[in-house]
């Protein structure tokens, strides 16, 4: 008696590993094109190390004097621009959000116009958005607040839309049947099933906002941000560290706190 | 017989005077914050003038510079493919010196404060820092995403690793298999899926902040960009803005088809 013909086994089929190696293919033309042709000075790599060394002996010993009396009071606006902006935000993301629920608004057309509104809002970055509302509304927290919002709005709007269009339509079709009026469903039937969503996006936006409220003032947009600027501009770079050093602190901090309350109420 | 039933059931739905309270301090703050930063009705009203006659002058966007603009927007892209190419080389082995189920203590510690401070400073930070060290250029914004590339990478790949099974690890010991083929072929299958997913989206994100480690003098778009606002040149301005946010709509499309390829 002859054995069974052995069978092969694959884990994928062949377009499927053709495509694999076509992603892979890909990426290699594209960084072996771009180490070719971008303009990098080797020497300024060869430096670097020095530099950096000089860097930080520049930075050494930290100007902690400094703290009470520039730092400490940008911080504060620096976390009041970040958790205002974030309120903002939520108050701008919830009809945009709504409108972008497919299972809600039944309009293709307004659907798709709350997708460009939330698109345009996660692509030009906090940077750009602070400039353009500091040409706007002048150097400040105002500039920044704003931009804050405007920043955050693309990624609390899209995740609770997304809450919006899992929700169990149960309760809405009880409501409905009641006759209980358009705001009464949202109020009663969408908003308890995706709040704990919304929350939780809510605080994962603001601890983001924490990071990216103390560099836009880099442009003008007040925080603390701005004070580095003028600490980088003067050279003082024993400044620059505590600076650096409060930064990573206050964000390290908010991390914790979001987790502690994430903890807590999820 | 409705206020029976009223006495029998109570209200339909009971006020929840904890939600209420949440809402009611959160205006409160706001009222405060507002006037804490100077933020007010009158500022931004008169900021809404302003903004009127700035979106006036963006239209309508002038492409005329054409050759400058698709040159920048070159080496962004280039700063973000190599950016990722080496942050995803480098963070495949921190990831694994920071996993805490595989290393031990006195070697996860150090590389866990490597990979927070990665992660807590926004990427113009490194790239300021970058601009002093190897002077102005697209360098500096590679060497700023790499960073930023390992901070996000490492730290979604450590904890996809501590989440592994064990099973095939103890296997592959009590079989006497050296650590790197533990490595190869007890870890890296469980966890490679995730981390191509978790490589591609930081592509996308290397491609976003790429546009903007320019405006602190790192290379690409955001130098233009920058020079374009402070010469008040804003039809350039929208012409620019128009096509970085088409280059951002590309870059996501891509990485969906990328997803699918890899699901």
């Amino acid at each position: 008696m002859s054995p069974a013909p052995l069978r092969k086994w694959e884990r994928f089929t062949f377009s499927e590993r053709l495509a694999r190696f076509a992603v892979f293919l890909g990426f290699a033309v594209a960084l072996s094109i771009s180490l070719r042709s971008v303009q990098i000075i080797p020497e300024f790599l060869y430096d670097a190390p020095t530099q950096v060394a000089d860097l930080f002996s520049r930075m050494w010993p930290m100007d902690f004097a400094y703290y009470p009396a520039g730092i400490h009071d940008a911080m504060m606006e620096t976390l009041h621009i970040a958790t205002l902006g974030t309120l903002l935000a939520i108050v701008m993301a919830i009809p945009i959000g709504i409108l972008g629920a497919n299972n809600i608004v039944h309009f293709p057309l307004l659907n798709w116009l709350s997708k460009l509104i939330l698109v345009s809002s996660r692509s030009v970055n906090s940077l750009v958005w602070a400039l353009l509302f500091v040409a706007v509304f002048g150097p400040g927290p105002l500039a920044g607040t704003v931009c804050i919002g405007f920043r955050s709005i693309g990624f609390v709007g899209k995740l609770f839309a997304e809450a919006l269009e899992e929700v169990d339509p149960g309760p809405i079709e009880a409501l409905t049947a009641s006759g209980a009026p358009w705001f009464s469903v949202f109020l009663k039937g969408y908003w308890p099933q995706a709040a704990p969503a919304f929350w939780g996006v809510f605080l994962f936006r603001w601890d983001i906002n924490v990071r990216e409220s103390a560099v836009i003032g880099l442009v003008g947009a007040g925080g603390i941000g701005m004070v580095l600027d003028t600490a980088l501009n003067l050279f003082f770079w024993n400044r620059v560290s505590v600076i650096l050093l409060s930064i990573f602190v206050v964000v390290i901090l908010a991390e914790l706190f979001v987790t502690a309350i994430r903890k807590r109420i999820i | 017989m409705t206020a029976d039933t009223a006495k029998n059931f109570g209200p339909a739905f009971k006020t929840n005077w904890w939600a209420r309270a949440g809402w009611l301090a959160a205006f409160l703050y706001a009222a405060y914050a507002a006037n804490y930063l100077d933020v007010s009705w009158i500022r931004f009203l008169r900021g809404l003038g302003n903004g009127a006659e700035f979106l006036a002058e963006m239209v309508p966007p002038n492409f005329s510079r054409w050759q400058l603009l698709s040159a920048n927007l070159m080496e962004t892209v280039e700063i973000a493919i190599i950016a990722s190419a080496f942050g995803i080389l480098f963070s495949l082995p921190v990831g694994l010196l920071a996993a805490r189920n595989l290393m031990p203590l006195w070697i996860t510690w150090p590389f866990r404060t490597f990979i927070a401070l990665c992660r807590s400073f926004h990427p113009v930070i490194f790239a300021i820092l970058f601009v002093k060290a190897v002077g102005f250029g697209p360098l500096a914004g590679i060497l700023t995403l790499i960073f930023a590339s390992i901070g996000f990478i490492g730290k979604l790949f450590t904890e996809a690793i501590e989440e592994i099974s064990l099973k095939p690890l103890e296997a592959l010991r009590a079989s006497g298999a050296p650590f790197m083929s533990v490595i190869i072929y007890a870890v890296l299958p469980q966890v490679l899926n995730r981390f191509i997913g978790f490589s591609s989206y930081q592509l996308d994100a290397n491609l976003r902040n790429s546009t903007m480690v320019g405006i602190v003098g790192a290379g690409g778009i955001g130098g233009t960009l920058f020079a374009a606002f402070q010469r008040f040149d804003y039809d350039f301005l929208a012409a620019i803005l128009i096509s970085i946010i088409a280059l951002v709509m590309l870059s996501e499309f891509i990485s969906t088809r990328i997803k699918k390829v890899f699901q």
